[in-house]
């Protein structure tokens, strides 16, 4: 059985609905990936599956216990890392975990072994002393983590843990991430909006844009899902690019998505074996003047753009291009009942 | 079982406040400062007693004492003995009534006592004799406390005098004072010794600062660990979650009550209050005065998303409260319509009780109306807040 299953899951606020009739199942001891833009309901979604916000419907499992009736019990199995630091500025490190810990009903014995080991593991055996508000961000994600982890949860979520921390801390966390979903066999639902750590981390990554799951797979498939077809991704280089052209570029109808990287660079993902004549002879025709043209292989942001039609790091607020590819959704259903 | 787990919750929850609040340096150094503010504004702003003097006065004693006859003292200086004798007085004298008035303007002198030309010789021939009692009207209040007391005091000289008089006259009188003042009065309170202002506004100050702990710190701290997102890491814990919001009430009525005690002792040794009842009652009622509160403060807290808008809430329901549950002054002062309000405030009955026992020495059944009236308040909205705070805790 599947350690987490999702079903038809909606929270709505007011009239906006964060989260639309989500579904995915997790299976126990992989790390799974909730990808997409801020505000795109992942956090809300996290939010329900660790019983900190009430499902409007629909409900979820974790490790067979309902979130909504038996929240007590799901909230013995569990551990969280939320977008905000759950530290206390004025108590030391030490003084954080074994307040968590004791909360968390970790034995007194327990939780000194663990407290030292856990410590040890992040380098912050030397800090425990002092009070976290003189933490530097990526000192106080560590110690973060590791009070996640005092109550060795079956399952572990992560929403953004590498968000604001410099390069070093970043690459350093997700080490720390691979090794306990490794060593403990420790389920691992982690959200974020960058596509590298989607890519590096989960064996399964869901697509989240607007409240829905617009594709789940593995990263690989997910890749081939788009280059298998006739999509092809398009660097233009056009030094008098402006907003004229880009508006024509993106009304073609064989456009399915557009970015700008840069004042002169253009990407765009196009389908259609005539693409590439009728996006020149567009840009052309607003006398655009193309110094170069490359085509490369898709990443997962390339995924994301085709699958929802906007960028991740583009606001949630954008207008969603239509329609959306259909056998993305075919992909994507088999698993997101 | 479940009960001393959650009680263990509690009390975690709790300790974790207080160490935080113990840190936090200005906070509790403001936690100290506000009590002793409060009081000494309140202390030193209303008039009382012993804020009248010493009063500088200036005295022209201006008795030519015609027909005194040999080994007499005149009356007029035997006043000016008097006053010069008076704690309250700082005596300067004065040559005239210009003089007087001049010292006045000039800020010399705070009033003055012109005694006229024709003073013994008024009394030595059967008639009144007329101090006269120059006030300084820039300043109403002091104008009307010299009058009052200067009024008293030659009152008093007079009936001496009259008494001598009358002893002189009727020799075989046994009690000369009660023909010239057949009645009199005297004042005294239900408890012995002296009224003082502090005894009125100490209790209430007490009670309004444990309501204020509860009432501001309640709300404020759950939505502050909402914010910045320490509240979910609690609320993902095994553990029953009023036990987060029974714990975070312990700590703030620790730090109620701990500003209760400050005020306690602040009037008792600065500013003379006699404690009349008992202790212990008195930090029963502070408990039961948070207890009435409690409830008011989770349902805010439960509603407020943020902590501004828990601030908010709580001034525009704190002030009317202050005002009108009879901290400052009387609600007897208050327009009927003013006292029905007063009525349902629970702090207006935790002021009372306070009062009732701080200075008058009364014992449980003496405020058991107050008892029940604030329990039956807590019990209510408690049973109100808590099935509201567990539903808006999940939105």
């Amino acid at each position: 059985m599947s350690e987490i299953q999702v079903k038809e899951i909606v929270k709505k606020f007011g009239d906006f609905t964060a989260v639309d009739h989500i579904s995915f199942d997790v299976e126990k001891g992989e790390i799974f990936g909730l990808l997409g833009p801020n505000g795109a309901g992942k956090s809300t979604l996290i939010r329900m599956l660790a019983t900190l916000s009430q499902p409007t419907s629909g409900t979820a499992t974790i490790g067979g216990y309902d979130i909504v009736k038996e929240d007590s019990k799901v909230r013995t199995l569990i551990g969280l890392v939320s977008e905000k630091l759950i530290m206390y500025e004025r108590l030391t490190a030490e003084e954080n975990l074994k307040f968590f810990g004791k909360l968390y009903g970790v034995k007194e014995d327990e939780m000194k072994k663990s407290i030292v080991e856990l410590l040890e593991l992040v380098q912050m055996t030397k800090w425990k002393d002092v009070q976290v508000g003189t933490f530097s961000t990526g000192m106080r994600q560590r110690v973060n983590i590791i009070r996640a982890l005092l109550n060795k949860p079956q399952v572990l979520f992560l929403d953004e843990p590498t968000l604001g921390l410099d390069p070093q801390t970043t690459v350093e966390i997700r080490e720390f991430i691979r090794k306990i979903n490794k060593e403990n066999g420790m389920t691992v639902i982690l959200t974020t909006h960058m596509m590298a750590e989607a890519d590096l981390l989960c064996k399964h990554i869901g697509i989240v844009d607007h409240g829905k799951i617009a594709a789940l797979d593995t990263s690989p498939n997910l890749k081939k899902s788009i280059s298998e077809g006739d999509t092809t991704v398009l660097e233009f280089v056009i030094p008098n690019l402006d907003s004229d052209i880009l508006s024509t570029v993106k009304a073609l109808s064989n456009v399915t998505g557009v970015s700008q990287e840069d004042p002169t660079h253009l990407m765009i993902h196009a389908i259609g074996s005539d693409a590439f004549d009728t996006i020149i002879d567009a840009i052309r025709a607003k006398n655009g003047k193309i110094t170069s043209v490359s085509s490369r292989e898709p990443t997962l942001e390339d995924v994301f753009l085709q699958i929802t039609g906007h960028e991740v790091r583009d606001s949630a607020n954008q207008k969603i291009a239509q329609p959306r590819r259909g056998f993305m959704m075919g992909g994507a259903k088999s698993r997101a009942r | 079982m479940a009960i001393k787990l959650t009680m263990y919750h509690v009390y975690l929850v709790a300790r974790k406040d207080l160490t935080e609040l113990f840190r936090n340096r200005l906070g509790l150094a403001m936690l100290i400062i506000m009590p002793v503010f409060m009081m000494g504004m309140v202390g030193f702003i209303f008039p009382s007693g012993q804020s009248l003097g010493p009063v500088t006065l200036a005295v022209a004693n201006m008795d030519q004492a015609y027909g005194l006859q040999k080994g007499q003292v005149a009356t007029s200086g035997l006043l000016v003995n008097y006053l010069n004798r008076m704690d309250n007085f700082t005596i300067t004298s004065a040559s005239s009534m210009d003089d007087v008035r001049g010292m006045i303007q000039r800020g010399e002198v705070e009033g003055g006592i012109i005694i006229p030309a024709n003073f013994t010789a008024c009394l030595n021939s059967g008639r009144q004799g007329t101090i006269i009692v120059i006030t300084d009207q820039s300043n109403p209040q002091m104008s009307g406390l010299l009058q009052g007391a200067m009024t008293a005091i030659f009152h008093q000289i007079g009936a001496a005098f009259a008494e001598q008089t009358i002893k002189t006259m009727i020799p075989s009188i046994k009690n000369p004072l009660a023909v010239i003042q057949p009645l009199t009065v005297t004042t005294q309170g239900a408890v012995p010794g002296h009224f003082n202002y502090f005894e009125f506004m100490a209790p209430g100050i007490m009670a309004m600062n444990v309501m204020m702990s509860v009432m501001t710190g309640l709300p404020a701290a759950i939505s502050h660990e909402r914010e910045i997102g320490t509240l979910d890491g609690m609320m993902v814990a095994p553990i029953n979650r009023l036990s987060i919001i029974l714990g975070k009430t312990l700590a703030q009525t620790m730090r109620g009550l701990l500003q209760g005690t400050l005020i306690l002792i602040m009037a008792v040794t600065l500013f003379g209050v006699t404690i009349q009842g008992s202790i212990p009652l008195i930090f029963g009622l502070l408990l039961l005065d948070v207890f009435s509160f409690v409830g008011i403060g989770i349902v805010i807290t439960s509603f407020a998303k943020d902590q501004e808008t828990a601030t908010m809430m709580m001034m525009t329901i704190m002030f009317p409260m202050m005002f009108l549950s009879g901290v400052f002054f009387p609600t007897q002062q208050m327009p009927w319509y003013m006292q029905d309000i007063s009525k349902l405030i629970p702090l207006s009955y935790a002021t009372s009780a306070l009062r009732k026992v701080v200075v008058l020495g009364a014992g449980i059944p003496a405020i058991s109306s107050e008892i029940i009236i604030l329990a039956t308040f807590g019990i209510v909205f408690t049973a109100i807040a808590i099935p509201l705070f567990k539903r808006n805790m999940t939105r």
